[in-house]
């Protein structure tokens, strides 16, 4: 499969996003609401730290047993009537789905949001294939009008504001009164509501994700605010459950600490609105419900993350809070990283699943500032595994050459200590001579880059560790 | 090799294991078997008045609104006043629960009718199996008692539940569904509802009704 992905042109995207006008104010949304809603939740639940840590054992536990979840997970399933796929890869997947939907003589197809689908792109291959897919989360059918990407795994289209929604939905509901007012979001709502539930209706199968896959139960589980998804899979006769395998849980009393982490982590609800178990296929007696269940179980390089120190990336639940408090996704959005999963979760996964060769740049749009890693509902050390994809870039030679030879420049100096101090006093005490009249420099050779969009401040004249030196031994004096 | 045991091959070649390790399988067995409570938040360890008072205070707080009743003969009335009072039409759909079919609708003028929805429908009401008071959340099992497309396609959704069926937890709500259908079964689809509808992906702006029901009332019955 060829992975449509702008990840290589990171900078190039970075420096359009910070240039574009609607975006930045789009992106205002994010600093100002989720963080706050965020904390207050936290605050008002004690056990809130320590529901994190059961969160990330779970998974751990999960994980370290997960052939044998799958296999419990699998009978389960059957036991209640519904069907397992397994797939290797996209490819596998998106055969899989168009031959369900072939079986089921479908025309349109209903989706729930699911970031897996995305990944595995299976909108354009039903397009391809001569069935409409329908995007019913208000975000993601925004965004399909637009023929984009999400921008945000919780918040598809957070990239927008209410006017150029309004421009789409004129530019596509041509059926409606061109004179009709939607210069209010509620509006807009309105109007998405009435168009989409006519497609809810006449949809001949459903296709949405799974936040959660329970082993004790053959549960599958989604979370929305919307009710989208429920009526994604409770209206057509056939309902197609997509989820990469790292989505299973032991039990229901697993999945219940998961789902207190999760909507408070993500939007700061106490919980999300509808949270739907789903086991099999209508019963007898059944007067609604799907008549056919499947399940899609998808890989796409999960199982060889496993075991590697990418393995701790594999707890995600996909709240969104690592994006949600980070600095550079604040800046430019999540377009700029240039595939399905942005911020710095996907400045992690990224790397993992299409390549760092093609999505090196991500790992180092980072500041390292720790906040994604401190609010994490499950503790991954976004950070820590940003720093491993830099040194498997740097031991491939992807790195730049000017940056491999700036770092093996310091190297020499670093291994030879009186020969690095030698030399970083002559540096400190010329520049702290060089700048003494000012205190900053606005040019320095070979530091252009810095020195073009801010001043350098001139050292002291003295190094760290001369200073060091100097009150240790005025202390032990 | 079938996708399938190709994906199971390659987890046990990551992880260093064979897949037979009784030991494994054991720890597997053990957790399906126990499902260990992990960590439960103290605020709905309470009980009685203070229990469904918590409900009603969390169930207001994701925006349903909450009204008591003595007993299940005042359910149609309450449910007509409510009617009225959001002047919408007096009209209400519901599946066969025995508890709803056993109220005294004739009381009331609402036009009754049974069954799912096919989109139709104004007003529905459901009965809950349970409620959960750390949250205002309410569990609905599908079933012709109470079809699931009552709870998402009419504009106001009304679910009654019974005070004793308010729990503290939802593991509490677990032990019952496993109390009703086995254990490891479900019934085909359980939903936890916290609230009316909503979407905030305009401009992050809050919104009620997206999809689902624009209102939802809750009906607490006391007997």
């Amino acid at each position: 499969m060829t992975v449509h992905t702008t990840s290589p042109q990171f900078k190039q995207n970075a420096t359009r996003a910070l240039h574009d006008v609607q975006l930045q104010k789009a992106l205002n949304n994010v600093k100002q609401g989720f963080i706050d809603k965020r904390q207050a939740a936290a605050d008002k639940l004690p056990e809130f730290e320590a529901l994190r840590d059961s969160a990330r054992d779970i998974k751990n536990h999960t994980l370290e047993h997960l052939d044998l979840y799958l296999e419990a997970y699998e009978a389960k399933v059957k036991a209640s009537g519904g069907h397992v796929h397994f797939a290797r890869n996209a490819d596998e997947a998106r055969e899989i789905i168009l031959k369900i939907c072939r079986e089921a003589g479908a025309k349109t197809v209903t989706k729930g949001k699911s970031m897996i689908s995305e990944e595995i792109g299976i909108n354009h291959y039903l397009e391809a294939n001569g069935i409409t897919p329908v995007e019913t989360d208000l975000g993601e059918y925004i965004i399909q009008l637009r023929n984009e990407l999400p921008s945000h795994i919780i918040a598809p289209a957070v990239h927008l504001n209410a006017s150029q929604v309004e421009q789409d939905f004129r530019r596509v509901h041509t059926h409606l009164d061109a004179k009709r007012d939607l210069s209010e979001p509620v509006q807009l709502l309105t109007e998405a509501r009435a168009v989409l539930r006519e497609r809810f209706l006449a949809a001949d199968v459903g296709i949405t994700g799974a936040n959660f896959l329970v082993a004790e139960t053959g549960t599958s589980i989604i979370v929305t605010n919307e009710g989208n998804g429920d009526l994604t899979q409770i209206l057509p006769k056939t309902h197609v459950v997509l989820a990469s395998i790292e989505k299973l849980v032991p039990t229901l009393e697993d999945v219940s600490q998961l789902l207190r982490v999760l909507a408070r982590s993500a939007t700061g609800q106490e919980m999300s609105v509808y949270t739907t178990f789903s086991t099999g296929p209508r019963r007898p007696g059944d007067a609604d419900g799907p008549e056919n269940y499947h399940v899609v179980l998808i890989d796409n390089g999960r199982s060889s993350m496993l075991g590697t120190s990418f393995e701790e990336m594999l707890r995600c639940i996909r709240c969104g809070a690592c994006m949600n408090h980070c600095p550079v996704y604040h800046a430019v959005g999540g377009h700029a990283y240039g595939w399905v999963y942005p911020g710095p979760m996907g400045a992690v996964l990224t790397p993992s699943l299409i390549g760092v060769d093609k999505a090196g740049h991500l790992p180092n749009a980072s500041t390292f500032c720790g906040r994604c890693e401190s609010v994490c509902p499950v503790r991954i050390p976004l950070p820590k595994l940003m720093r491993h994809w830099r040194e498997r870039e740097f031991e491939r030679h992807l790195t730049p050459a000017s940056v491999r030879s700036g770092l093996n420049l310091w190297g020499f100096f670093a291994k030879r200590p009186a020969l690095y101090r030698f030399a970083t006093r002559a540096a400190m005490a010329t520049l702290g001579f060089a700048g003494r009249r000012r205190g900053r420099f606005s040019w320095l050779p070979l530091a252009k880059g810095w020195t073009k969009h801010r001043d350098f401040p001139a050292p002291q004249g003295e190094t760290f560790q001369a200073r060091w030196q100097r009150e240790r031994s005025r202390r032990t004096a | 090799m079938s996708a399938r045991d190709d994906i199971l091959a390659g987890i046990r070649r990551s992880l260093g294991v064979k897949g037979s390790e009784a030991i494994r399988r054991q720890i597997v067995q053990d957790r399906l078997e126990r499902a260990p409570r992990g960590v439960v938040p103290a605020r709905g360890q309470v009980s009685g008045e203070e229990r469904v008072g918590l409900f009603k205070t969390m169930a207001e707080a994701s925006l349903a609104t909450v009204t008591e009743v003595g007993s299940p003969g005042e359910v149609p009335q309450s449910i007509a006043l409510f009617l009225r009072n959001h002047n919408l039409p007096a009209t209400l759909r519901m599946g066969d629960d025995p508890r709803l079919q056993a109220m005294p609708w004739s009381d009331t003028t609402l036009e009754i009718s049974h069954g799912p929805s096919g989109g139709g429908d104004l007003n529905a009401v459901s009965h809950a199996f349970g409620g959960v008071a750390e949250t205002g959340t309410l569990a609905m099992i599908s079933g012709p008692e109470n079809p699931s497309t009552l709870n998402f396609l009419p504009d106001n959704h009304i679910i009654v539940v019974s005070a004793k069926d308010i729990t503290s937890d939802y593991e509490s709500v677990w032990n019952r569904v496993r109390f009703s259908f086995g254990k490891g079964g479900m019934p085909r689809t359980v939903n936890w509802i916290t609230g009316p509808s909503r979407s905030g992906d305009i401009e992050q702006t809050l919104l009620l009704g997206a999809h689902g029901p624009r209102r939802l009332h809750v009906i607490v019955v006391r007997e």
